[in-house]
């Protein structure tokens, strides 16, 4: 192959190395499942640490019973109570204001400036560190609107936390609505309400309603922001949503957590797990609402 | 979308209309009302704080002692903790959350995707509070006390771990989906140039990807600089100058939780601090966010 007058340098042979390239996908492959292993050990461990410390505290008593200084007759009553009563509302506050948001920027708004101004802030505001929320919420509800430390600023505080998730995931929902449900109900003279109202909202519902269910579960959660928004530390009456002085299991577990002794830490995981097995009914509840609601929608 | 492509055939709009798209305009206006909410009160409250004590002394002062006479204000204690924890938790979860990524997007089946997908929400969805209980009761002491026997039951390390386990299923989702965007025309040209899987995804989707990967991890990142209970529990609150990961710190949100959780009256010093401390964590937060979404904006597309 060597030209007149040039050296012949042989063409390099090229070598497939199978072997060696194979191995190290092998490798690889291992080390990723090594992580995925890491993880589902991690969450195993903390399942376990947390049945095996709380599950001898857990009883009829303890769900039923005030805090108190001796950790044997301590219970979660007033922080369940609180739980519940502070999810409602979020739940209530939440739903005209993020499905109303939704609906006016994925139905009713033109592409102007101040629509994608109002997109990326959602955006934004996803990200903004619950603690934040909670110190928006002292100054404004507790504060400037001298609601107080009453449930219903904490209320408040959540909802404006869980608003951007109600909010996206309404978007969500409304998109996988087909146009051609809006453009059946604008050929039988609907304007623009009630084809929203009566058209795309009951077909968009399972899915605005597992949004919201699953950002209430991520509310009940949530003890930063409620901390600066002033939920009590010992509180031995049942909470008011009006009244000053609540408190939520997150909370709960963060006193009890917070104090060395090994019997305060076992109510703390007992209190967790009253707190995840919340957590978990209303995470069911929004696959089964999805589930059985949906069962109609045709397309 | 439909909102401009299909109108309603009605001639003229009935009041009622009118005040629907007025209260749904309302609605949608509450998120940028927060946000501007949001920066008038960090910006007033802290201007209040910053009539006592010099910002310049705050923004560099190395040491930070608001409850013990003399009273201190230097903010940079409670940023490199906050830095260290967050870093910590990357170098946890950038690793666990990238493989778990790669597996989901290129080599999984559909059934182990079923059974991994759940297992990353779940670990998603575990207050933090919980997680800082695990801290506290299994990871120091039966993790870390019988291998660095010198930690202290508060250390930046447990904190670190914890908060890395937590943003974990924040990478793994976004890269996952950074790496399910990349063509499939990609990867099938270098197959057919007989690269083994491992090369494709090494050589083609992953540099692919890379915007999308680096923004989410920076996205995991504003999420660890501004946990709270999680660290709260792993760590308690004591700021000193320290990188040492063995030692306790104490981060920016530590710090407001453990003042407003006390009896500090709300018109003292101590209480006016955590308003500028807020206002700097909120500065931090925003910008990794709009570095994040600067980097998804600016190269995206660029392997359509």
């Amino acid at each position: 192959m060597s030209l007149i007058g040039a050296p012949a340098v042989p063409a390099p042979r090229f070598e497939p190395q199978l072997a060696r390239r194979k191995l190290a996908g092998t490798v690889f492959l291992g080390a990723c499942m090594a992580a995925i292993a890491l993880l589902l050990l991690a969450l195993i461990l903390l399942l376990y640490e947390v049945l095996t410390d709380g599950l001898p505290w857990l009883s009829l008593d303890f769900l039923t019973s005030f805090p108190s200084r001796r950790a044997e007759r301590a219970g979660v009553l007033p922080a369940l109570v609180g739980s519940l009563e502070i999810g409602v509302m979020v739940g209530l506050i939440s739903f005209p204001l993020g499905v109303g948001a939704a609906v006016y920027l994925e139905e009713y708004a033109r592409n102007t400036f101040a629509t994608r101004v109002m997109r990326t802030n959602i955006a934004n505001l996803a990200g903004v560190p619950s603690i934040i929320y909670g110190i928006f919420g002292l100054a404004l509800f507790v504060r400037a609107l001298g609601l107080g430390r009453s449930p219903l600023a904490a209320a408040l505080t959540l909802a404006l936390l869980i608003l951007p998730v109600v909010i996206i995931a309404t978007i969500e929902a409304l998109r996988a609505v087909p146009d051609s449900q809006r453009e059946a109900a604008y050929a039988l003279g609907a304007t623009r309400w009630q084809m929203v109202r009566r058209s795309v909202l009951p077909a968009a519902g399972p899915g605005i309603l597992t949004g919201i269910i699953l950002a209430m579960a991520r509310a009940i959660g949530e003890a930063a922001p409620l901390i600066v928004v002033g939920a009590a530390s010992f509180v031995t009456f049942l909470p008011n949503p009006l009244q000053t002085g609540f408190t939520v299991l997150p909370i709960q577990v963060f006193n009890w957590a917070s104090r060395p002794q090994d019997a305060f830490q076992g109510i703390a995981a007992a209190a967790i797990i009253v707190l995840l097995l919340l957590m978990l009914l209303l995470n069911g509840l929004a696959i089964i609402v999805r589930a059985r609601l949906s069962r109609h929608l045709q397309w | 979308m439909s909102a401009t492509t299909y109108k309603p055939l009605v001639l003229h709009r009935p009041r009622s209309e009118r005040v629907i798209e007025l209260l749904l305009v309302g609605a949608a206006s509450v998120g940028v009302l927060t946000t501007v909410g949001i920066v008038i009160v960090l910006l007033l409250e802290a201007t209040q704080f910053f009539a006592f004590v010099n910002p310049i002394d705050f923004l560099t002062g190395t040491v930070w002692s608001a409850s013990i006479l003399p009273f201190r204000f230097g903010v940079i204690p409670l940023v490199t903790s906050t830095l260290e924890v967050a870093l910590l938790g990357l170098v946890v979860a950038v690793p666990l959350g990238l493989l778990a990524a790669i597996y989901l997007a290129e080599y999984a089946s559909v059934r182990t995707r079923t059974i991994i997908k759940p297992l990353l929400e779940i670990l998603a969805g575990i207050p933090t509070i919980v997680l800082g209980f695990f801290a506290l009761n299994f990871i120091t002491p039966e993790l870390l006390k019988p291998l660095l026997t010198s930690i202290g039951t508060f250390n930046m390390l447990s904190a670190g771990i914890v908060v890395g386990l937590l943003i974990t299923p924040l990478i793994a989702s976004l890269s996952e989906d950074a790496l399910r965007a990349v063509p499939r025309g990609l990867r099938e040209g270098a197959f057919a140039m007989a690269a083994t899987r491992f090369e494709v995804v090494r050589k083609v989707v992953l540099p692919a990807a890379l915007s999308g990967i680096m923004a989410s991890i920076i996205l995991a990142m504003s999420r660890a600089v501004g946990e709270t209970m999680a660290v709260v529990l792993a760590m308690s609150f004591n700021p000193q100058l320290t990188i040492n990961p063995l030692d306790q710190g104490g981060t920016m949100a530590a710090f407001i939780a453990q003042i407003t959780a006390g009896d500090t009256p709300q018109d003292s010093l101590q209480f006016k601090a955590l308003f500028a401390v807020a206002l700097v964590l909120f500065a931090m937060t925003l910008g990794l966010n709009l570095i994040s979404n600067r980097i998804v904006a600016r190269f995206r597309n660029r392997y359509s």
